[in-house]
């Protein structure tokens, strides 16, 4: 008993060293592995964690792993078309029944004792079943199934079986989510592929740098340098019209490049000649001009990273997802996206972009996690300090949504997210 | 394939020249290796042929190499100003198709850097499609499988 208050304690502890309100956090949130090991809890196993895109488990018998913090999960498609997100832990000794990251299957059959699952988890069969007679029935002995829902073809899935409709808890980024799927061109989207890397570091720091616009044009010099002029005068947008919203949730949107936030507006608008090469492409797939200027503009992308807690964001053309690993460890997938049925130049086009900057050896990537690592490290310098996230915070006005926005470059989204993690840590002191 | 030896010897300077000028950063000269349609190719899927219809982690042709190297050099990365050095070892050298016009060869690599004191190790097959010149191979096709380019890598700012 006296255990359990002490963990319960540790929550309220972790929420008070979130100062919201002078915009600070205590740097040893990034490293005390009590307060990580209470997050696992009171974050992960409690709210709507991102898992996977219907996309990636197109067809019945389409399987993909994951995980809800560090609990491994399978998303998978059942005969009738129906998805599950099932616990990957066998039902008799816990073995883990799929390894592969995705796939087509029949079943998932556990490599221990022969347990043999169906796609929606139901225990369909398994060796020598006599000893269980009078023990217990097989209908009792499924995968366990967690709750889920999708939002334009993002699963989330979650432990809580209380929790507040998926749709309530996306609230006001549900918008964002709409317009971010418009990069499709007019097809839907679909995964294509994804990148995989890790890095030194705790959790919270890539969720603040999704919305952390103000290191792009520092940490991201060398990949501006390479590109076009045009191109790069795209990317210095620090100066202009975007800005940070706070859409509530923990959740918030880090518009850069305001002209990209619609990407099916100004499609009156002549083709930029850096993109004669794609668009020429594309007529030569047989594309009328009119969806030709929209491909062109769905390729590159939206203008915005929208960041939705805890773990996953839409960031201008891809999904980023995180997972914990450890206090100091951090698993990132940036997922690249295209169009489902769009013609061939549209999605080589969109994967090689993806491959310019993202992944581990993307010339962007490299240097975010390598500024991740500095953050990790500086931070254990000292017994005591705080993460400022104060930038821009007297200069707030509210959107036409209602919501607190600041300048492009401010720190209004990590408040968002911080602010939610302060409520979600805190009330598992009140439970 | 009878044993040709001589083709193998040239085939294993070759790779250990190019090997030599990764590790000591002789970016300009690696570039000049390639032929003009060459691609330098990390997949994510190693069962994966068709790399230009799916994610690699990189695929470079001319003018991404020529960035690559770009970026590495000038000095504005912060993470490529912090790779120290990196060392490869190449061997287990085979010739998969010996033409007039075309050399296959496959090999095992092994590469260590040397990252903030820690030491991090890439094991490899590595594929060359090389194409003779009167001044010797040129590098057409350079395919790095990682044996973890499924997994979770280390982010990488020097050139496999």
């Amino acid at each position: 008993m006296s255990e359990l208050i002490e963990l319960k304690n540790l929550g309220l502890q972790a929420a008070d060293m979130v100062d919201v309100e002078n915009g600070r956090v205590k740097k040893e949130l990034y490293s005390d592995p009590a307060i990580f090991a209470e997050e696992l809890d009171l974050v992960f196993n409690k709210t709507w964690v991102y898992v996977g895109h219907e996309s990636e488990v197109p067809e019945a018998g389409s399987f993909k792993t994951s995980y809800i913090g560090r609990h491994p999960v399978i998303l998978s498609r059942d005969r009738k078309m129906n998805l599950h997100v099932l616990q990957n832990r066998c039902r008799h000794r816990g073995a883990t029944v799929c390894e592969a990251r995705k796939g087509k299957t029949k079943a998932f059959t556990c490599p221990y004792h022969g347990w043999g699952y169906g796609l929606d988890g139901s225990l369909r069969a398994l060796p020598k079943p006599e000893e269980y007679e009078g023990v217990f029935d097989k209908d009792e002995m499924p995968l366990e199934s967690l709750k889920w829902d999708s939002y334009q073809g993002m699963v989330f899935a979650t432990f809580n079986k209380d929790i507040e409709p998926l749709a309530d808890f996306l609230g006001g980024a549900k918008k964002w989510i709409d317009l971010f799927m418009k990069q499709g061109g007019g097809y839907p989207v679909k995964v294509l592929g994804e990148h995989r890397f890790n890095f030194p570091g705790n959790w919270k720091i890539q969720l603040e740098n999704t919305t952390d616009a103000y290191h792009f044009p520092i940490v991201h010099k060398s990949f501006v340098s390479s590109l076009d002029e045009a191109t790069a005068d795209i990317f210095d947008f620090l100066d202009g019209e975007g800005f940070v919203e706070d859409l509530g949730n923990g959740h918030s949107v880090m518009v850069m490049i305001p002209e990209l936030i619609d990407l099916e507006a100004d499609l009156d608008q002549p083709i930029p000649e850096r993109f004669n090469e794609l668009a020429q492409a594309l007529r030569d797939e047989g594309k009328s001009e009119d969806e030709v200027k929209k491909l062109v503009r769905a390729a590159h992308g939206t203008g915005f990273n929208l960041n939705l807690f805890p773990n996953v964001s839409c960031s201008m053309a891809f999904f980023r997802v995180l997972r914990p690993v450890s206090v100091g460890e951090t698993e990132i997938q940036h997922v690249a996206l295209g169009g489902e049925g769009a013609p061939a130049a549209f999605n080589q086009k969109r994967m090689r972009l993806h491959e310019h900057f993202q992944g581990p050896m993307g010339f962007g990537t490299p240097d975010d996690g390598e500024a991740w690592e500095r953050v990790q490290k500086g931070s254990m310098s000292g017994t005591d300090g705080w993460i400022l996230v104060n930038r821009g915070m007297t200069k707030l006005r509210t959107s036409v949504d209602g919501n607190p926005q600041g300048a492009v470059c401010s720190e209004t989204g990590m408040r968002g997210a911080y602010r939610q993690y302060k409520k979600v840590m805190a009330a598992g002191e009140e439970k | 394939m009878k044993s040709n030896t001589q083709l193998l010897a040239q085939v294993t300077e070759f790779i250990g020249y190019e090997a030599d000028l990764l590790d000591h950063k002789g970016y300009q000269e690696w570039l000049s290796l390639w032929t003009e349609k060459g691609l330098y190719i990390v997949p994510t899927d190693l069962n994966e042929t068709n790399y230009l219809e799916t994610l690699n982690l990189a695929l470079d042709d001319a003018d991404m190499r020529r960035m690559r190297v770009a970026r590495l050099e000038n000095g504005e990365s912060v993470s490529a100003n912090s790779v120290g050095y990196t060392v490869r070892m190449m061997s287990r050298i085979r010739i998969l198709e010996a033409g007039d016009d075309v050399v296959v060869a496959r090999c095992a690599m092994t590469l260590n850097e040397l990252r903030h004191g820690k030491l991090v190790t890439y094991p490899a097959n590595v594929e060359y499609t090389l194409k003779p010149t009167a001044d010797g191979f040129k590098l057409d096709q350079k395919v790095v499988k990682l044996l973890h380019a499924e997994g979770f890598l280390r982010t990488v700012s020097f050139i496999f």
